[in-house]
């Protein structure tokens, strides 16, 4: 190691950044070197992402200094923080499908000629240096949209290094890439290194960070818990470092007193997204679904509601086999679906809350065909008197209720279906921990009352504080069925990422 | 609701009423009863088809192929009738309807099952169905001459004073507005429109819904093309041509939002009595049909300005309510 690489090109050093109700992080430093692959290691909500957004001046943070070469600077813009030379490659790059490679390279910033008009030749000659760089295998003049997944992201990383970047970041790059990609994405990253950019990789799977990172940075709950080189630790440490924590949330006293089998998966099957899902759900049960981002709990979820056909399996309701074709086939049968983006698939706005509410039990409110008003607005009020929903009148319109009343319209539509089976995708995502709490609240009297609750969460407080048992599903398997000594925050990690019992003994 | 839409019905019905006054100044026979009634029945096809575009516009897609469809379905029919001139008038209203709901479903079939864009789909069976009219007439006419007197004489017959294809409309919008407000159907349609995410969570079949729609604005284009073709006693290639414009302006005028969703049976009805008002107005006060097109096209456009308006309001109302989820 020569000595400038003992200093650090970008330092973040106490910098808080607040939102409303919500300290995204507090007093965190993250260093990151020339040469070198550092690694921001944290759990959902630890503030990785905000860190992104500081560094790529997209958020101004509250407080703490940002040194670039031991110079304060304020990155106020993202403007400012690429003229610095940082720049991002993003999970979901923004790219265009219509033009050619070395246009998307050079959007924005693409070299002129004297009459102010896109220097073409200039920029395609610039463009395959850039590629040839990073081993490319195409030529910029291949328009985009005949590029898979893989070689667009290469796309995306010529485009971050078109701006003569010294800092590099790369967030979750490998999530989309086949085993083969991900290989010719480490080789790119050791070019990188010699080249002599600083890296900041964000990764979930810890077997890619043993094998290509420096230094490690560990966030947790948005405060800087530890950093060093990734040599002086093992995973289990750094599993301890991620996930140990005070137990700061309170989760609502359950008894888990669980009746007989209410459903039973069997052999669950889809040619691309999951293979072989089975698990039998108890009555008054909240049953955990716990992975990394695309793990392939939503795509079975979705299957199991009817939306996507499964290629195999069998679903037991109350030990009868059902076939789902459709959701209206699930709610049919007992089963309903809070999805994760309840903003755009939850409330119907436009109608009135009563008539989101009776939406999906219009066959119960409805005799020979005809809907009858009076018994749809009976039972909205029942619905809406249970979860307190505060509205001037049930006539309204959804849009005018704020977002926490629109949340108790969509929940009330499902419980008005009498559900037996409600599934709860991400049910406390992006919202604050006061919300987080009445959620919480609301799942354990749903299960007090009989139903039983399949609670899709990436949080490990939330699936351990609210589960009976936990599923650990990891590239569309189930890997694990953890409850009550074995449901420790780092069984849950092992697991979700997949690091072996066999390989802790060779990793010590 | 409805609390809300009748604010824009209300508007929509003064400026109608505006309008009537503002020519009664300078043609008082303009509203006596019996002219308000001849331009009512020279409404009732747009009536019609307005209600069968604001159910398609509603699930978020656009039938432009109406007039197309009315126009074969007209010629077909005349040509039945002059192969068959003793079929009764019952079952060439059935034939009729079954025909226009076929092609309906035709397009239906193709925005569900082949998720072609509903624009282009309709765009494409409207250039078809001319060009069908085309070949099963061989670009002839048929003339009023040729038509049984049963055929051409339903529409005009009188009950009540008021003729059929007047009763018909009446009726159309009666059924329409039970449907909308009282059945499932009616109510699945504006959840379609209004989010179709959330309408898939809770067991709605969007692509069927809007098939369904399809196939609703099928059926009135069919029932409108045997009334248009006998009332006017003549078929030929290019009637109704240009009029599914019309038919669109009618609901955008009503406040159906092109986003789907939103809209209402009454306000379909009064934009197509707006353009039917000022189509029959002006010429008799002696203005130049150039007025005719600006108002026509400054009320969609003053329409459309409007729902922005609302839309954009309802916007803020999100935010807001996003910006203090911890209250």
């Amino acid at each position: 190691m020569t000595a400038h690489q003992h200093t650090p090109i970008v330092s973040m050093d106490m910098i808080t950044k607040t939102f409303p109700g919500v300290k995204a992080l507090d007093q965190v430093k993250l260093d990151l070197y020339p040469g070198q692959v550092t690694a921001l290691v944290g759990e959902n909500g630890a503030g990785k992402s905000t860190t992104v957004k500081i560094l790529t001046g997209i958020y101004t943070p509250n407080g703490g200094t940002i040194r670039i070469d031991c110079e304060a600077v304020a990155f106020s813009s993202p403007n400012v923080a690429s003229e610095a030379g940082i720049t991002a490659i993003q999970q979901e790059t923004v790219l265009f499908d219509e033009l050619s490679v070395g246009e998307n390279i050079f959007i924005g910033h693409a070299p002129r000629t004297p009459f102010g008009l896109i220097d073409t030749t200039k920029m395609h000659s610039t463009a395959k240096a850039l590629l040839d760089g990073i081993g490319a295998p195409f030529s910029s003049h291949t328009p985009l949209r005949d590029l898979g997944i893989a070689n667009k992201h290469l796309v995306a990383i010529a485009r971050a290094l078109s701006v003569d970047a010294r800092v590099v970041i790369m967030d979750e790059p490998t999530a989309a890439l086949s085993h083969k990609e991900i290989e010719e994405l480490y080789e790119l990253v050791d070019s990188l290194k010699a080249q002599g950019k600083a890296i900041l990789f964000i990764s979930h799977k810890f077997d890619e960070i043993f094998r290509i990172v420096d230094r490690y940075t560990v966030f947790r709950d948005g405060a800087f818990v530890g950093d060093g080189l990734i040599a002086d630790i093992d995973e289990n440490a750094l599993v301890k470092m991620m996930v140990g924590r005070a137990v700061d949330q309170i989760f609502p006293d359950r008894s888990s007193a669980t009746g007989e089998d209410v459903l039973q998966v069997v052999g669950y099957s889809h040619p691309t997204e999951f293979a072989d899902i089975g698990f039998t759900l108890k009555r008054g049960e909240i049953l955990g679904f716990y992975g990394l981002v695309g793990a392939g709990r939503s795509e079975f979820m979705q299957a199991l509601f009817g939306i996507t056909k499964p290629s195999k399996g069998v679903c037991k309701i109350n030990g009868k086999i059902k076939i789902i074709r459709s959701p209206a086939d699930a709610v049919a049968n007992g089963i309903v679906y809070v999805p994760e983006d309840r903003g755009k698939q939850g409330a119907i706005i436009g109608l009135p809350i009563f008539q989101n509410i009776s939406l999906p039990s219009l066959g119960r409110t409805s005799h020979n065909g005809f809907l009858r008003l009076a018994e749809e607005f009976k039972l909205a009020r029942e619905y809406a008197e249970r979860l307190d929903l505060r509205a001037a009148s049930l006539d309204q319109d959804v849009g005018n209720l704020s977002g926490g009343n629109q949340q108790k319209v969509v929940i009330a539509k499902w419980l008005a279906t009498q559900p037996q089976v409600i599934i709860l995708d991400e049910p406390t995502k992006g919202i604050d921990i006061g919300s987080k709490a009445a959620v919480h609240e609301f799942m354990a009297e749903l299960a007090a009352l009989g139903l039983s609750v399949i609670m899709v969460s990436s949080e490990i407080p939330e699936v351990i504080g609210m589960s009976d048992r936990v599923i650990v599903m990891r590239d569309g398997l189930i890997v694990a069925e953890l409850s009550d000594k074995e449901l420790t925050p780092e069984n849950l990690v092992r697991h979700a990422a997949g690091i072996s019992a066999a390989k802790q003994l060779i990793e010590a | 609701m409805l609390r809300m839409i009748p604010v824009r019905e209300a508007i929509l019905g003064s400026a109608i009423l505006a309008l009537m006054l503002l020519i009664a100044s300078r043609f008082a026979g303009f509203i006596a009863p019996s002219n308000l009634a001849n331009v009512f029945n020279d409404t009732a096809p747009l009536i019609i088809l307005a209600l069968g575009q604001m159910v398609v516009i509603l699930t978020r897609c656009i039938d432009l192929s109406v007039a197309a469809n009315l126009a074969l379905t007209g010629m077909a029919v005349a040509m039945i009738n002059v192969a068959m001139p003793d079929l009764p008038i019952p079952v060439i209203i059935v034939i009729a309807i079954l025909l226009g709901a076929a092609m309906g479903a035709i397009n239906g079939v193709l925005v569900w099952k082949l998720s072609i864009p509903p624009i282009v789909v309709t765009l494409g069976t409207m250039t078809i169905f001319r060009g069908i009219i085309f070949l099963i007439s061989e670009g002839k006419w048929v003339n009023s001459h040729e038509m049984s007197a049963a055929f051409t004489g339903f529409p005009r017959a009188e009950i009540l004073g008021l003729p059929v294809l007047s009763w018909t409309a009446i009726l159309t919008v009666i059924v329409f507005g039970i449907m909308m407000a009282r059945t499932p159907l009616g109510r699945s349609i504006f959840a379609v429109g209004g989010n179709p995410h959330a309408a898939v969570y809770t067991g709605i079949n969007v692509g069927k819904t809007q098939f369904l729609a399809f196939v609703i604005s099928g059926a009135l284009a069919g029932l409108t093309g045997y009334l248009w073709v006998a009332r006017y006693a003549v078929a030929y290639v290019d009637i109704a041509g240009g009029f599914e414009l019309e038919v669109v302006a009618a609901c955008v005028i009503g406040g159906i939002s092109i986003a789907g969703g939103i809209g209402s049976v009454g306000g379909a009805v009064l934009g197509a009595i707006f353009l039917g008002v000022v189509k029959n107005a002006l010429p008799v006060i002696n203005i130049s049909p150039f007025w005719l097109l600006a108002i026509s096209g400054s009320a969609i456009l003053i329409a459309v300005a409007f729902n922005a308006q609302s839309g954009r309001k309802k916007g803020r109302i999100i935010l807001k309510s996003e910006e203090v989820p911890h209250d």
